[in-house]
């Protein structure tokens, strides 16, 4: 019998860097991990890599033009951010879009959160080893941007949603062809939820890591899904109800335990909704005008322009000086697929914001971070930061 | 709405004697200022008291009014889930001047203050760790300052000497370019000759006007 040496050794935690250029971070997060071994002591996320200034530029900016930076935030749902800035515009103007344009925003809102869940998830399943459900996904998510270049010209960065409505109006048979879409679509969700929700490698990824529970998630200024996930049934579209969500039947999915697992099906359920809230829009969906009437706001019609001559001046200082918004202060805020996304506002009577605080949902997320994977092991982490949906251009701004 | 809400902000104002400094109602929503000395306290009634639970802290945010007295204004929004209510409270401070941290009383302010003081240089007392959050590494100045540039001072390039990237101060082709739409004869503050002329004129104006009124 061979005798081994046993001699104490002191085993010093060591820092690993993850990030800023790493697959699992989903964008430019620099992740400063102290292992003790393979478990995680303590996480200090930098974030700032991606950070283009937005808020500084929207200050420089006359109202219209900011809108385009709503859709550079989070790149993955653009269309929701768009309409937060517009509903806190629409507030400090004391205007409201016509219904139409409400059922369109809508709409599209809802497209817009299968747009992103099918990316957060598919990824997220990429991270702890599922490829085929980000092919399958991804697939959905091309046809999705094909329903945005139809409507708005471009496949992400829309700048569709504007103060007072919607930049122009759906094109001749979109409704038939998202309609078409939305009731095939149902059948790839049960093919990815066949792949993951009873897969045994994806449960043991996933289930009872990162749990946090409801009072945590408020302390961290949790909301959306991952509220949602603890058990918490909060929903701004129920609770504070914008546009016509008012009109719309869906329910508020909840999960049990909070951990990664609850993360993804609250997310699956929600867009089971989404169709739902999608179905009833197009249904619903009146005739009429898409943006506002007031001159003042919304530019007047080509033709219009070419026969009277206050068309063509208000057409001309829309798109030169742009609208001025009443002096005032005010928050707005959405249920965007990550969460409450909202815009603080403040006007000081001219044509550009005086300030324009964007609340960014995954901000607050990646901030928990630390507190969720602490204790968990290495490979944890990125089924975590997979789980809370995190787009680096929200979180920097 | 607006009656509810002026009773909510007495209410607030009766049990917490001497901390609002004032209140005010617009687009129905409920906003409190208050002093730095007095809104760790605020937070914390609004978090605990039965009729507020205001459970989450969205959001810290910094104004800059270079003009006002007080230079800052830090701006705190709250949800209460339960309520379905939500306030902001504002908190008027001066350049240099600091206010409490709230990471005790709300975990998520850690990262909103540290935002506030990256981008417009308010500190927070006692914050376990006030590093700057979005801005580059050895990054100077605050941002979102008002008098800070759009453009920043600073550039980064590859210096093929040194081989690797290298700060220098911001060179542009073009200025950025910050339209004037007011016209030429609205808000010109200073007096060209002959000007006065013209403000006689609108003054005789107005008192013709006045007396037609009359």
């Amino acid at each position: 019998m061979a005798k081994y040496k046993t001699e104490a050794k002191e085993v010093n935690n060591y820092t690993l860097n993850f990030g800023p250029q790493h697959p699992a971070a989903h964008g430019v997060l620099r992740l400063l991990l102290e292992m003790d071994g393979e478990v995680v002591d303590r996480a200090d996320p930098h974030i700032g890599l991606l950070h283009r200034g937005t808020e500084k530029l929207i200050e420089h900016k006359t109202y219209l033009q900011a809108v385009p930076y709503f859709d550079r935030l989070d790149y993955v749902s653009p269309m929701c951010q768009e309409h937060a800035f517009a509903l806190t515009v629409e507030k400090l103007m004391g205007i409201q879009a016509p219904e139409r344009a409400q059922f369109i925003r809508v709409l599209f809102s809802e497209i817009t959160r299968l747009l992103n869940h099918l990316l957060n998830i598919t990824t997220m399943a990429l991270d702890v080893g599922a490829m085929t459900p980000l092919l399958w996904g991804f697939e959905e998510r091309e046809k999705l941007m094909g329903f945005y270049e139809k409507v708005s010209g471009a496949r992400m960065h829309a700048n569709y949603f504007r103060p007072g409505g919607v930049a122009q109006d759906m094109p001749h048979k979109l409704a038939d062809e998202i309609y078409q879409f939305i009731t095939n679509f149902p059948k790839v969700v049960d093919d990815i939820e066949d792949l993951l929700t009873e897969n045994r490698i994806f449960k043991q990824r996933t289930v009872d890591i990162g749990i946090i529970n409801t009072d945590d998630a408020m302390n961290w200024g949790f909301t959306g899904p991952l509220l949602r996930a603890t058990g918490c049934p909060w929903d701004l579209r129920r609770s504070q109800p914008y546009d016509v969500y008012d009109k719309m039947e869906f329910k508020i999915p909840v999960g049990k335990k909070g951990d990664c697992y609850d993360r993804y099906l609250v997310r699956m359920a929600e867009m089971r909704e989404s169709v739902k809230i999608i179905m009833q829009a197009l249904d619903q969906m009146p005739k009429g005008p898409i943006k506002t009437d007031n001159r003042k706001v919304s530019p007047p019609p080509r033709s219009e322009m070419k026969e009277s001559m206050e068309s063509m001046i208000h057409h001309f200082k829309l798109y030169t000086e742009g609208y001025h918004v009443p002096e005032g202060q005010t928050y707005c805020a959405v249920e965007a697929p990550k969460g409450e996304f909202g815009v603080f506002l403040v006007s000081d009577g001219g044509n550009k914001p005086y300030r324009c605080k964007i609340r960014a949902p995954g901000f607050a997320a990646m901030q928990a971070l630390e507190f969720l994977v602490k204790g968990h092991m290495l490979a944890d982490v990125s089924a975590v930061i997979g789980s809370l949906d995190i787009v680096f251009g929200e979180v920097d701004r | 709405m607006g009656e509810d809400l002026k009773k909510f902000a007495n209410y607030i104002a009766r049990n917490l004697p001497k901390t609002v400094d004032d209140s005010s109602i617009h687009y129905g929503e409920l906003t409190l200022y208050t002093h730095p000395d007095r809104l760790e306290r605020l937070a914390q009634f609004l978090r605990d008291n039965d009729k507020c639970l205001f459970k989450v802290l969205l959001d810290i945010c910094g104004v800059d009014y270079p003009h006002k007295q007080k230079r800052f204004e830090v701006v705190y929004h709250f949800l209460s889930l339960e309520n379905n209510h939500r306030i902001r409270i504002i908190v008027p401070v001066d350049d240099g001047e600091a206010v409490p941290t709230l990471v005790n009383v709300f975990r998520s302010a850690g990262w909103w203050e540290r935002e506030a003081w990256d981008m417009y240089g308010i500190p927070f007392e006692g914050h376990p760790d006030l590093r700057r959050i979005l801005t580059d590494y050895d990054f100077h100045g605050h941002p979102l300052r008002k008098d800070f540039p759009l453009t920043g001072y600073t550039e980064v390039a590859y210096d093929e000497n040194e081989r690797r990237v290298v700060k220098q101060p911001v060179s542009l082709q073009q200025d950025f370019r910050d339209f004037d739409f007011e016209s030429p004869w609205m808000g010109v503050k200073e007096l060209l000759p002959g000007d006065e002329k013209a403000l006689n004129q609108e003054s005789e104006t107005e008192k013709e006007d006045g007396k037609v009124q009359d």
